[in-house]
């Protein structure tokens, strides 16, 4: 609360210095990138890079730019976007549910937790091979692949966050004669709210680098089969572009959940 | 979690949904009910995995694969904890390329094979090269910020003592980071685990754990599959408890954690 009084307080008071000191932070960051992009532009020109090793950056544009109008690339963003959607969906409701049973009953997480943490021990890409044998290389391999990276956090988190509830709420509850349904909506879910909302950040990064495993091995279209293709065909522009898609989308997901979970956290301080 | 419960009887109820699977398991195979192809019985994974063991190489791709994993490691590391403390000691240096570098974070890590590819071929240079940047990338952002974290009345007395630079490290900044530290080393082991397997996946030329688990897939031999992939979770788990002990051995220094 005292930072954000000083901020305050700075912001009205020097309005223009704090600007000015973000957009010189801005052009800082921005230098490296610029001095590299430059760097790139050079070599290729001077031909001190082979085309085969980094293709110029020109080269690279125009194929944004052809793929960009031929919808080629939002086509596969869409197609490995929809996969992880739909597998994270299932993960995270599977994981919410487990979770929350592991953690409201001893009982369950004695017969469950055990043998679950074995299968989350196995990395998600050693599961790719076998499952390739049981299910085959189509769209269910995908969507197991990516449920499974987005259960096992989720799964953990939430049961953190129901074991730490903290017992003076318990009590309350109890003096208040809670039923338990009440206990559970108006006390226990509440309170592990933030642990949840850590299980669903690192289940959608999880979910989204499960999917480019999978894909990278097993796929006929989305950013990893573009990956495997332009590698395949030496087109290096089609990689590096692939890749920027790959970075810009994870970006775009976790600072749009980090933003969710803020505004939640405002909530949940407004309330305290 | 609490006294009301016995050990033996958690220990008891934690054993017996394994136990049931392996009986299903061991029974579906027996009778017939699921292909043996997909689910192979449990003596012919034993069999598969003695086969590997003493037929074939089987330890040497095992230390194949962890050579692989500790030259990437050591060499991720200590690039990283050099890299960070640079670019935290130095803020105009931080302030220059952190963000390049939190952006290139963005790009998920497998995502780097097909590049490392061409530019390193496929043998062990470019599996290094790879299972390097895995183990860099939670190295350098720990290390940065445990740096960057020291306590400003550390700092402040160094100023007071007119420590020189190689002082203000080894006294204050290294000391005070060194939990942090410790937590990107540990998180670098598990991610270099990872890479490893992803790396002998992707770039399956010569021996290794991963190339074991992809020739078991080709040849559709779900016992040689099984037994690597139970191989890989069990030297993840191995890493991850070797690196945990480590890490309170090394920190035991530190005050016992709020908790």
């Amino acid at each position: 609360m005292a930072v954000l009084t000083v901020t305050e307080v700075h912001a009205a008071g020097g309005a223009p210095r704090v600007w000015r000191k973000r957009t010189m932070r801005g052009l800082t960051a921005l230098l490296l990138p610029a001095a590299l992009l430059l760097l790139w532009w050079t070599a290729s020109d001077r031909g001190w890079l082979a085309e085969q090793i980094l293709p110029h950056p020109v080269y690279v544009f125009e194929a944004l730019r052809d793929m960009l109008a031929s919808g080629d690339l939002v086509y596969h963003v869409g197609v490995s976007l929809r996969r992880v959607l739909i597998g994270f969906a299932i993960g995270a409701c599977l994981g919410l549910a487990l979770g929350i049973a592991m953690g409201l009953s001893e009982r369950v997480e004695d017969y469950v937790k055990p043998l679950f943490l074995a299968f989350a021990q196995i990395p998600t890409l050693g599961w790719i091979p076998l499952l390739m044998l049981l299910v085959g290389i189509g769209e269910t391999l995908k969507i197991i692949v990516i449920t499974k990276g987005a259960l096992v956090p989720m799964t953990l988190n939430t049961f953190a966050g129901i074991r730490n509830v903290s017992p003076r709420y318990l009590e309350v509850a109890d003096a208040l004669r809670f039923t338990r349904w009440q206990r559970l909506r108006l006390v226990i879910l509440p309170a592990a709210i933030p642990f949840v909302f850590t299980g669903i950040r690192y289940g959608l990064t999880h979910a989204w680098t499960s999917l480019v495993g999978v894909e990278l091995l097993a796929s006929s279209e989305g950013l990893g089969y573009l990956l495997v293709w332009g590698r395949q065909m030496f087109w290096l522009d089609t990689v590096i572009i692939a890749m920027l898609a790959i970075g810009v989308v994870g970006f775009i997901m976790d600072g749009g959940l980090n933003r969710t979970e803020r505004l939640i956290q405002r909530w949940k301080r407004s309330e305290i | 979690m609490s006294g009301t419960t016995s050990t033996a009887l958690r220990i008891r109820r934690g054993i017996t949904l394994p136990l049931l699977l392996l009986v299903v398991w061991e029974f579906s195979s027996r009778t017939g009910l699921v292909d043996p192809r997909f689910l192979p019985p449990l003596e012919s994974v034993i069999a598969t995995a003695r086969r590997e063991l003493f037929g074939n190489d089987l330890i040497f791709d095992l230390l194949s694969s962890l050579a692989r994993n500790l030259c990437g490691f050591l060499l991720g590391a200590a690039v990283g904890i050099a890299f960070a403390t640079v670019l935290a000691l130095s803020p105009l240096a931080g302030r220059l390329v952190m963000p390049t570098f939190n952006g290139f974070k963005q790009i998920s890590l497998l995502a780097w094979i097909p590049l490392i590819s061409v530019w390193f071929g496929f043998g062990e240079q470019a599996k290094i090269v790879f299972v390097a940047l895995a183990c860099f990338i939670p190295v350098v952002l720990n290390t940065y910020d445990g740096m960057r974290d020291a306590p400003a009345d550390l700092i402040e007395v160094g100023r007071a003592l007119q420590f020189n630079a190689r002082q203000r490290f080894w006294r204050i900044y290294l000391p005070s980071a060194m939990p942090a530290i410790a937590t990107g080393i540990h998180l670098g082991l598990i991610y270099s685990w990872l890479a490893t397997v992803g790396a002998e996946y992707f770039l399956a030329v010569g021996p290794g754990i991963g190339g074991l688990v992809i020739a078991g897939r080709e040849r559709f031999d779900m016992a040689m599959v099984m037994v690597g992939v139970i191989i890989l979770g069990l030297v993840g788990f191995s890493l991850n408890r070797l690196a945990a002990t480590v890490e309170n051995h090394l920190l035991r220094w530190r005050p016992p954690r709020a908790a």
